[in-house]
């Protein structure tokens, strides 16, 4: 037990002394980009990685977080703390009542239900526009404070953010070495097989999607009162496949694949900001090669080749 | 074992970054006095290319100009510009790579509204002097000291137009806007400025930016006869409206906005661009202009030296950044890099001729340009001509 | 009754597109069930082509049309060589994400070639419109309806009276029983990836003088004939047929009725329904598969 605690330690360190040491706000906003992008992935990589269902339209409760927020907080004054709670439980309810009918489906059909559920959502925050701000944008959403403690500040936000993320890791964890993660994992492998077996498969299937919406939920709380502004391109189809694809070159069913898949679709266009015009087909090649060479993601794929070369190196 | 390795590509992110600051950090310029680093983010890709991409253009050139002058001071002009795709995120990581990393002195762009809107928290805590490319006219109302804008606004477009309709009597129109923040932003002023012209709008209807074919939206317009049609978007969207409208066979007077302000517009919408009206600076008819007018002069020598540097001819668009570069640049004379010094006196600037129109900020207008900044042209035998 | 003719007119022109587009997706999906989310991509070349052929080179229009196809055709083999042959555990998620690398990849080459500008070509006929009742039909409409109807006659010709048609409708059937009768599944799986690139091919020429194209056209397109195909049933001829028709007609009344803010709204809705009604589409012809 004690062991698995370790890489989460080492986690925080690894944060508090990047927080500590780098001085350039810029990095630290980045890293700031791809806690969010690492909760977005990681609640998708519950249902995707582990209880193999995928979702096309996740953006829509990362947009359903910050809309939420943005809306209780402006149009209602409330404090964003008491949003928090009230907008995740919006998103968890949409998600039960978007689940329950489209996690029926399966394969393509399971994709294609979430990606209308998703265009829905974001063409309702475009056309909306009394509510939402249309498709110019909601603007003047409230900084985060709690005491006298001030998160405007790029530092601060940075360490809410990890804050945030080490703790749904550690959830993340926990479920996933439970009895619920083992079950999850056989639905992953068989469906028919686990209701054989006696795990209740439509329950467990709705628990997980519910729990995949709430962190990109918060995600989405955490983006709104970081940039203070959201407008729906945030929120749209790129936007939901760009999880998937997170999910998926970090590697699936690992909370470090999560991890390791945001930071490098977050790092990477910034790098190809250099080749201009050849950036998007630079980007494409990319992630097409990642999947041809490493098909089961970075983390794994990485792994296997470190073992590779220590086996080598031990004969 | 295994959480000692899984720590590895953590670590290896961490070196990553540190190997990013070192790579992706600009040469420095060369000898003489340091440079005065301004930072551009732009929609160089992305749907809205049209129109970061001759902002970037064009304040290459400024840039290229105002250092062959001998730059602001002594001290040469470098310019960094980054892409935002349009995208708010990314637009937001562009303005604080500027802000932290490259120290910039001020900042051109971006070129969306939604996208200034995302960075504008960020640059009121940098307090930096910020000069917007977009439309929206939320940008600067309420105005924020630190962020101006050298477009024009849609108020000034709609009022154009509809001073226009006054002067033809024409009472009922109806007006089919883009579902994009360019096309509400115009739907918001031709609804807010209808009743003080007298008009009544009849049917409101949207197009997606990338749609093929609106006949239908025509269709639903056509139903009850208005007087005339108002288009709001930026190509290639309002030359299928267009083309549709001319197919239906419709006759109707058509007004586009000044989003389509472009010679693309005529070569797309083809014979369907016959008799189109809309709102435009004065570039797009700089040779038409009377020698008198100001702007002439201005107008032709940039249109002449964008052609030559980059070979295209010159959008309505990259103006727009043009006239922030040179705005920044003389604001910035004097001023020793110190932005509260470049931000008086971007505010203080008075009579600044520039493409868009003539520029007279002032604490409480940040966009400084007065109705003589747009004319109605109207499209005949596939030329711009003056109307009036 | 003017009204509703116009609408439907411009519901059947985008139908049959949406159409062209489902059929592309089906006839891969039967073949190696997978979704290629580069379609929408092929539709721009296609329609990039045209521009380059007919716009620039002032070539005829038949040699263009052919030509324009041909170079689709020959991008959708090159990428099945090269990416999709190539992956090493070919899992369903794996090869989407492959797909979506190469839509990004020939929507940035299209911008490199093409420029960021949007282009149009006249229409293939300079016919005035058909006037029926007040509606007005376009020549280009008609020309979308018949080169439409040629191809999937053409199609349905080929699945059921060639061999090689026939090949890959076994192999679509079951892989394995069509290995042990001696149909090379590997070529099946290429001409399949060739025939369904070229429906896109075809999509893109046939819009090319209706809209404005430009090397971003694709995506959405791309998604609607998605949807068509998942409308009418994935992996059916017939479905994708249906599901395209339906979509763009559909689409066109909710202009006209609802709202055109929600155009796009309703094409998904109804597509939501259909998934919890009726899972497999209209015409539900293969089970449904997970991934």
């Amino acid at each position: 037990m004690t062991r698995n605690r370790i890489p989460f330690a080492v986690l925080a360190l690894i944060i508090a002394s990047a927080g500590w040491f780098i001085d350039n706000l810029y990095y630290i906003q980045i890293l700031t980009f791809i806690g969010l992008n690492t909760l977005l992935a990681l609640g998708l990589n519950m249902l995707m990685g582990y209880a193999g269902q995928i979702s096309l339209g996740h953006s829509a409760f990362y947009g359903i977080g910050a809309y939420g927020t943005a809306i209780l907080t402006v149009h209602w004054h409330l404090s964003p703390w008491l949003a928090l709670p009230v907008t995740i439980t919006a998103a968890m309810l949409v998600a039960c009542i978007v689940g329950i009918p489209t996690l029926r489906l399966s394969g393509y059909y399971l994709g294609m239900g979430t990606l209308g559920f998703g265009m829905i959502v974001n063409i309702l925050f475009r056309e909306w526009a009394s509510v939402t701000g249309g498709a110019s944008g909601f603007v003047g959403i409230p900084p985060l404070e709690l005491g006298t403690v001030s998160f405007s500040s790029t530092r601060n936000y940075f360490y809410l953010v990890w804050g945030f993320v080490i703790v749904s890791f550690i959830i993340c964890h926990r479920i996933i070495n439970s009895r619920v993660g083992r079950a999850l994992r056989a639905i992953h492998d068989g469906e028919k097989a686990a209701a054989a077996v006696g795990v209740d498969t439509s329950k467990l299937k709705l628990q997980v999607f519910v729990l995949s919406a709430i962190f990109s939920a918060l995600a989405g709380f955490l983006y709104a009162h970081m940039v203070l502004f959201i407008s729906p391109e945030s929120f749209n189809f790129i936007a939901s496949i760009r999880i998937v694809t997170m999910v998926v070159i970090g590697g699936m069913a690992s909370v470090w694949g999560s991890l390791l898949g945001a930071s490098v679709l977050t790092l990477l266009p910034e790098w190809l900001h250099a080749f201009s015009e050849f950036e998007m087909v630079i980007y494409g090649l990319i992630l097409m090669i990642i999947m041809i060479f490493l098909p089961r993601g970075l983390t794994r794929g990485l792994l296997d080749i470190y073992e590779r070369a220590v086996k080598k190196h031990d004969r | 074992m295994l959480t000692i390795t899984t720590c590895h590509p953590l670590k290896r992110i961490i070196t990553l970054v540190v190997a990013c600051l070192i790579i992706t950090s600009p040469a420095l310029a060369e000898s003489g006095k340091a440079p005065y680093k301004i930072g551009g983010i732009f929609a160089v890709t992305g749907p809205s290319s049209m129109l970061g991409d001759p902002e970037k253009k064009s304040m290459e050139l400024a840039v290229e100009q105002i250092n062959k002058a001998g730059g602001v001071d002594g001290h040469m002009l470098e310019a960094i510009i980054y892409d935002t795709e349009g995208d708010p995120s990314k637009t937001v990581m562009g303005a604080s790579k500027l802000i932290n990393k490259d120290n910039v002195m001020a900042i051109v762009g971006p070129s969306l509204t939604p996208t200034t809107l995302a960075v504008m928290p960020m640059i009121q805590k940098a307090k930096m002097p910020f000069i917007s490319c977009a439309a929206g006219n939320k940008i600067v109302q309420p105005v924020d000291p630190w962020v101006f804008k050298t477009a024009q606004s849609d108020i000034m477009a709609v009022a154009t137009i509809y001073g226009n309709f006054k002067a033809k009597n024409i009472k009922k129109i109806s007006i089919i806007t883009v579902a994009n923040a360019f096309g509400e932003s115009g739907k918001e002023q031709l609804r807010a400025q209808a009743p003080s012209f007298g008009l009544t709008i009849l049917k409101e209807e949207t197009f997606g930016a990338t749609d093929t074919d609106m006949t239908a939206q025509i269709t639903k317009i056509r139903q009850d006869n208005p007087e005339a049609i108002v288009c709001w978007g930026t190509n290639p969207g309002p030359a299928v409206i267009a083309k549709n409208i001319q197919q239906l066979g419709l006759n109707i007077p058509l007004y586009q906005s000044h989003g389509v302000a472009s010679p693309k517009f005529i070569e797309l919408a083809g014979s369907a661009a016959e008799g189109v009206m809309l709102p435009t600076g004065k570039i797009l008819v700089a040779g038409l202009l009377p020698d008198t007018d100001p702007q002439k002069k201005v107008l032709t020598a940039y249109m002449a030296d964008y052609k030559n540097k980059f070979n295209t001819p010159v959008s309505g668009f990259g103006g727009y950044a043009y006239d922030a570069v040179n705005i920044l640049a003389a604001a910035m004379k004097g001023s020793n890099g110190d932005k509260e010094k470049i931000r008086a006196g971007i505010e203080n600037t008075k009579g600044h001729v520039g493409i868009s129109g003539i520029f007279n900020f002032s604490p409480t207008d940040h966009n400084g340009l007065g109705q003589d900044a747009f004319v109605m042209v109207k499209i005949v035998n596939g030329k711009w001509e003056l109307m009036k | 009754m003017q009204e509703l003719l116009q609408y439907f007119f411009s519901g059947i022109t985008n139908g049959a597109i949406y159409a062209v587009i489902a059929i592309g997706f089906s006839m891969l999906y039967n073949s190696t069930e997978l979704i290629n989310f580069a379609h929408g991509e092929f539709v721009m070349l296609g329609s990039m082509c045209m521009i380059t052929f007919v716009g620039v080179m002032h070539l005829p229009l038949m040699p263009a049309i052919i030509l324009a196809i041909a170079c689709v055709t020959a991008a959708g083999l090159l990428f099945e060589r090269l990416a999709i042959r190539t992956v090493k555990h070919p899992e369903h998620i794996v090869l989407i994400i492959i797909t979506v690398g190469a839509s990004i990849f020939l929507r940035g080459a299209g911008m490199i070639i093409w420029g960021k500008d949007a282009f149009s070509i006249p229409p293939f006929s300079s016919h005035p419109p058909l006037d029926i009742h007040g509606a007005k039909l376009l020549a280009q409409s008609i020309w979308i309806i018949a080169i439409f109807l040629l191809t999937s006659i053409g199609l349905q010709l080929f699945y059921k009276k060639t061999l090689t048609g026939k090949a890959m409708e076994a192999n679509a059937i079951s892989k394995r029983a069509a290995w042990i009768v001696g149909i090379p599944s590997r070529l099946m799986v290429t001409l399949a990836f060739g025939l369904s690139a070229a429906m896109g091919g075809v999509a893109g020429v046939i819009i090319s003088p209706v809209t404005m194209c430009s090397y971003d056209m694709g995506t959405m397109i791309g998604l609607k004939g998605f949807c068509a195909a998942m409308l009418g049933g994935l992996g059916s001829l017939w479905g994708a047929l249906i599901g395209g028709f339906l979509l763009g007609i559909l689409e066109a009344f909710g202009v006209g009725f609802v709202s055109s803010g929600l155009k796009d709204a309703t094409a998904f809705l109804l597509l939501l329904f259909i998934l919890y009604v009726r899972p497999g589409g209209i015409i539900s012809s293969v089970d449904v598969k997970r991934f």
